[in-house]
């Protein structure tokens, strides 16, 4: 297991970046500063042996589960859409992909 | 007047069936309690006074007619991140704000069909992520008992409405403690179900693995109550308990002969205070006078408990918030983009508050490349040992107690600089969550400056029945579940 490496201001944009947070200078100092107070804390989970220990993906004794694919009701479309900041024509308004 | 302010649930229903009352008569009562206390608890973001009133009425015409139902007529609160028809929910958060469900959570279409009056929304942390209620986008709630500290969180808007006599009961969502820690600061009653106990559909999510409805009240017969309509599987929520819910009602008695109860020994540790320790460890005398045995017990891995839940946490956090993405409901950033990514980030960076978006930074870090063993897999494996030591302790007790909170209620603003300092307000109660077992906080008494204290017990999963048990045994041998404070 990786010790906790020092977080980087070059690691807090990179995180706000996959995040998609815009964020100013001032926020991403201090999110550096707390992050890095908290995974410091968070470390000592690394020196517990989970070699032979499997993750927990679910607490209970549930397996797949299924249903019957039926069809069924659903929100009319100015319903689903009336919530939307800016709507055309039954569609959501996004600015242009590039 | 204001006596039915106080009433429990199930002593609102006696009176409703008596014809002493009628529910509009109540709900109007409660509402004039709202407007005469809550400049000063501010444990509401919305109030449906129209609503609530209509369904009062609903609620008599039925009576009237020769109808009943669990909850027929008798006004509750719903916190602000539960799905409501027609209804704002914001999760406390700028960028759900003016956002009205199109669809009310099963949770909610179940308290509708039993009959319950919803009197509005209720405060909380921003997305339920916090202990105080601070980080909530609009405002702060005060804690009933001293107006100057915080009522817990998140679910701190619904704990201080039923302290204050704002709501006959209401309901939270509990993740990390969210129910159980504002419930013990409060002074009232307060479950976490078993992970699949109640339906999901309808949340605003936070952490899909952790995330569960719960009630709060006045006392254990009201949380039983509540509980009774909120469970069962639901197949819009997957990972719902498909078995029958059993009769919680019919598990009340005050018998506590034979019961084994656990104290673990970490439960103990410093860090609590002195106040709240003598206050538990009284309550376990109690026990011992009903027939009980305390047994030491150990779990060992509590301590690592605080890691792994803010790492699991805001990694599913991290996924769940990605849909705010100022496109299909919400906030959106004002102003002309270049591209959907910069609507996105400028959206996001303005919609979220400070702890979301620490908690998006930290689940998306967890989960990222290079860090994903080490962080997120290495939690989750910790997280099957957390549930093991329960497992371990379980095969020898049938319950385990201590307290909810390590600290009576805090002072507004002492813990906001410090997040990991927050954090600690939660160190007993993120080990079930993980562990997805059910667990109840009981007013167990106050320390010297007048400020309640919660127990806490703890059951297998599925096993809230005999958590039931023990609590009421437990409240009906002692007094401090009939203590309201002076507010307003």
């Amino acid at each position: 297991m990786t010790k906790a490496t020092p977080l980087t201001r070059e690691d807090v944009e990179h995180i706000a970046a996959l995040a998609h947070l815009a964020l100013g200078e001032a926020e991403l100092t201090l999110y550096q500063e707390q992050l890095a107070a908290i995974l410091d804390y968070a470390a000592r989970l690394q020196t517990l042996d989970t070699e032979a220990i499997p993750p927990t993906a679910n607490v209970l004794p549930l397996r797949t589960v299924l249903r019957d694919d039926e069809s069924a009701s659903t929100l009319p479309p100015e319903d689903a859409l009336a919530n939307a900041p800016v709507t055309r024509e039954h569609c959501f308004v996004v600015p242009s992909l590039r | 007047m204001s006596d039915w302010c106080a009433w429990t649930l199930h002593e609102a229903l006696d009176a409703l069936r008596r014809g002493d009352t009628t529910s509009v008569a109540l709900t109007q009562a409660v509402l004039d309690r709202i407007l005469a206390v809550d400049n000063d608890i501010r444990a509401y973001l919305t109030l449906t006074p129209e609503v609530a009133l209509a369904q009062a009425r609903a609620a008599d015409a039925a009576r009237a007619a020769g109808h009943d139902a669990p909850l027929l007529g008798v006004p509750i609160a719903l916190k602000d991140n539960i799905a409501t028809q027609g209804i704002e929910t914001t999760a406390g958060s700028k960028i759900l704000e003016g956002y009205v469900s199109p669809f009310d959570a099963t949770i909610v279409r179940k308290l509708k069909t039993a009959g319950a009056v919803i009197l509005g929304k209720t405060n909380l942390d921003e997305f339920a992520m916090g202990s105080s209620t601070e980080n909530s986008a609009f405002f702060t709630t005060c804690n009933p008992w001293d107006v100057t500290r915080v009522p817990g969180g998140s679910s701190g808007g619904s704990a201080a409405a039923v302290a204050a006599g704002e709501a006959l009961a209401a309901v939270g969502t509990d993740t990390g403690g969210s129910v159980r820690q504002p419930a013990a600061l409060c002074g009232v009653v307060g479950v976490r179900p078993t992970y699949g106990r109640c339906s999901r559909y309808g949340l605003v999510a936070f952490a899909s693995s952790l995330d569960q409805a719960g009630p709060l009240t006045r006392d254990v017969t009201d949380a039983a109550l509540l509980l009774q309509i909120m469970a069962g599987h639901d197949p819009l929520d997957g990972t719902t308990w498909p078995e029958p819910v059993p009769d919680y009602g019919a598990a009340l008695s005050r018998d506590g002969r034979g019961w084994r109860i656990g104290v673990p020994g970490e439960y103990f540790a410093a860090g609590v205070q002195p106040d709240v320790e003598r206050a538990v460890r009284e309550a376990l005398r109690v026990f011992v006078e009903l027939g009980a045995e305390l047994v030491d017990i150990h779990l060992p891995h509590t301590d690592d408990a605080l890691s792994t839940y803010y790492l699991v946490a805001p990694a599913e956090a991290s996924a769940n918030l990605a849909r705010y993405d100022g496109v299909r409901y919400g906030y959106r950033a004002a102003g002309d983009f270049e591209t959907v990514g910069d609507l996105y980030a400028r959206t996001r960076g303005a919609g979220f508050g400070a702890e979301v978006q620490r908690r998006i930074m930290l689940g998306t870090y967890a989960l990222s490349a290079g860090y994903y063993d080490a962080y997120y897999l290495k939690a989750q494996k910790v997280r099957t040992l957390i549930k093991a030591d329960f497992d371990a302790a379980f095969a020898h007790v049938d319950l385990i107690a201590g307290p909810t909170s390590p600290v009576t209620a805090f002072r507004l603003g002492e813990r906001t600089a410090d997040p990991l300092q927050m954090y600690l307000a939660d160190i007993f109660t993120l080990s079930q969550a993980l562990a997805g077992i059910p667990a109840i906080s009981v007013p167990c008494g106050f320390d010297a400056d007048g400020l309640p204290v919660g127990l806490q017990l703890t059951a297998p999963a599925l096993q809230e029945a005999r958590m039931f048990h023990a609590a009421f045994a437990y409240e009906q041998a002692t007094a401090w579940h009939k203590r309201r404070p002076k507010a307003g």
